[in-house]
């Protein structure tokens, strides 16, 4: 048994563990249950359920849906947040893909929509979704964030709230579409273009600036998520796609995308998406989502079982690259282990890190910190506070009082194991 | 710019088709007229069309009015008159405490609003609601008339009230920047 060592306080044990020991030695750790004597259950003595055309999850599995903060549609934005705490891997469904919508979900009719690609530009071109589908396709995988995902971080108080509710507007898939390398060799490009303007067809008609340099980087014409088109909320038939930027700049339903020499200094980007500093000033093209971690597994609503083993996972990315490390403490950061990274680490994607932890039913604080390619290291919760401040009040878990926060976030673990949100 | 995929496609441009599928079809300005709706901070592309306050006190009043609440004082929607100090990081960002630039007042509107909808006002009718607001606001006086040469010129208070975050991933400033 000395492979079940801790490797750092409070029990945390080396991510190998496992990888060499086999799973059967965990239950020796704790000691075995008494089992029930198995029986024939009533789903295994006649036919099952019609097959469906569409596949949905099992009715047991109601809890994993979307939040939503407007739910009757009135004249405002609506946010639907992903539930990570009853999601592993790394792959979000599409039907659980966070959504934000100004102005609800343009309802799309393919066939009438079209992209054109104009300004400084040698050939004004437009494209159907029918022609851009003929075009040679890639495919990666992309974590999509928005700019005020973990928002409820900059309260003074920690707030009582599920990681869904705190860290729910992040989520990551499989994209496939044109590269825009591709779009641009047709249409050329006059050299005097330094920025691209992409606008939806939704009714806020929603706009935002792209450094031209970006779009030239990895971005794409997206026209399938997780192999199926693009689900309406995330922008059906076509989103930009900007691997690891602000979410919002992803621009949705995709109409129009304009070569120019200056940023349009768009609602979004010039008041929005322009978080306030602490010095009044305001940081303005905030572009990149940088590198973060949560733990989802255990988190504020999961139910302990009492003392004995548990897995701690959850999510790590940067929008900066890959993910090179995750490390974990079980005693409020005063030691730290390495969690296991599960390949394949992707860039600008999620990375699903785990470690296996002994609890000994005492009081424990859970956190992560990751690093990536880099050499970004996620920030303390007193780094982001030192530099970014605090919201002056305690808000609505849905506000946002400011945004882009990528500090530690802390589950603390009392004896009755119920989890709570603090800061440690 | 100067980065080899720019050179690339720089060169690649000039020949008459690139090697790609070339299944784009050509858009002609005239068009593409209905969409090409951005302002730039510097003017670029505002439309002809006139508009006064006084004017947009009445379109204001049938339109607006109902979400954003009489002159402009908030209601459902958010205030759009008013200056509170930015005494912390959750303050709340008003057109005259924070919106740097005047051009963004107008493609707002145009683009956005009202936001049942968006896209049935007149360029006229969007003139007269940014003099109605700048106005309300005292960022303009109440005879003056907005157009595409007045416009740009109104001097926002926030102006340089902005940093980028990450100074090296902007383009460098053209000519015709701000």
């Amino acid at each position: 048994m000395e492979k079940f060592q801790p490797v750092a306080g409070n029990g945390l044990l080396d991510r190998r563990a496992f990888l060499r020991g086999g799973a059967a030695l965990a239950a020796a750790m704790t000691g075995y249950a008494r089992a029930e004597p198995l029986a024939e259950a009533p789903w295994s003595k006649e036919p099952g359920e019609l097959v469906p055309a569409y596949g949905t999850p099992s009715k047991f599995e109601k809890a994993a849906v979307r939040t939503l903060s407007n739910p009757k549609g009135e004249p405002r934005t609506s946010h639907a947040r992903t539930p990570h705490q009853l999601l592993q891997g790394t792959a979000t469904p599409n039907g659980l893909h966070f959504t934000i919508s100004h102005a609800g979900n343009a309802d799309i009719d393919p066939a009438q929509h079209r992209l054109a690609i104009h300004g400084l530009v040698k050939r004004a071109l437009v494209f159907t979704p029918e022609t851009l589908s003929r075009y040679p396709l890639v495919s990666r995988f992309a974590f999509v964030e928005c700019g005020g995902n973990s928002a409820p971080l900059f309260s003074p108080e920690p707030i009582q709230a599920t990681v869904q509710a705190i860290h729910g507007l992040a989520s990551c898939a499989e994209w496939t579409g044109v590269p825009l390398t591709t779009l641009l060799e047709e249409t050329g490009v006059d050299a005097k273009a330094k920025w691209v303007i992409a606008e939806g067809a939704d009714s806020p008609h929603l706009s935002r600036s792209v450094p031209l340099e970006k779009i030239l980087d990895d971005a794409m014409v997206a026209l399938y998520q997780n192999s199926e088109r693009v689900m309406p909320g995330q922008g059906y038939p076509m989103r930009l796609l900007l691997p690891g930027w602000e979410g919002n700049m992803n621009v949705k339903w995709l109409r129009r995308l304009e070569l120019t020499e200056q940023p349009a200094m768009s609602y979004y980007e010039s008041r929005t998406y322009a978080p306030i500093l602490p010095s009044g000033k305001a940081y303005q093209f905030y572009f990149i989502q940088e590198v973060k971690s949560f733990i989802t597994q255990p988190s504020v609503g999961f139910g302990m079982k009492g003392p004995g083993f548990y897995e701690i996972s959850g999510i790590a990315y940067s929008g900066n690259g890959r993910i090179t490390k995750v490390m974990v403490s079980a005693d409020a950061g005063k030691t730290w282990a390495e969690a296991a990274l599960q390949e394949p680490v992707m860039s600008k994607s999620f990375t699903r890190f785990r470690i296996p932890w002994q609890w000994n039913g005492g009081p424990a604080v859970l956190q992560s910190r990751a690093w990536d390619a880099l050499g970004n290291v996620q920030p303390t919760r007193a780094e982001i506070v030192a530099q970014r401040g605090v919201a002056s009040r305690v808000p609505p878990p849905t506000a946002f009082p400011s945004q882009h926060y990528n500090a530690i976030t802390s589950w603390a673990i009392d004896a009755n194991g119920s989890v709570r949100h603090v800061y440690a | 710019m100067s980065t080899p995929r720019l050179v690339a496609l720089l060169l690649a441009c000039g020949t008459a088709h690139a090697a790609g599928p070339n299944l784009g079809q050509p858009l002609t300005h005239a068009e593409l007229a209905a969409w090409n709706i951005h302002v730039l901070p510097d003017g670029t592309n505002l439309p002809k069309g006139t508009g006064t306050s006084a004017q947009g006190a009445s379109v204001y009043a049938q339109k607006c009015a109902h979400c954003h609440g009489e002159a402009g004082k908030g209601a459902v929607s958010a205030a759009l008159v008013g200056a509170p100090p930015i005494k912390s990081i959750d303050a709340t960002k008003t057109i005259a405490n924070f919106w740097p630039y005047p051009t963004t007042l107008f493609d707002f509107i145009r683009r956005s609003m009202p936001w049942q909808a968006p896209r049935s006002l007149s360029d006229d009718e969007v003139y007269a609601l940014t003099a109605y607001i700048l106005a309300q606001n005292k960022l303009i006086g109440e005879n003056d008339v907005m157009n595409a040469e007045t416009l740009p010129k109104v001097k926002m208070p926030n102006r340089d009230g902005f940093t980028p975050r990450f100074p090296n991933l902007m383009p460098p400033r053209s000519g015709r920047d701000l």
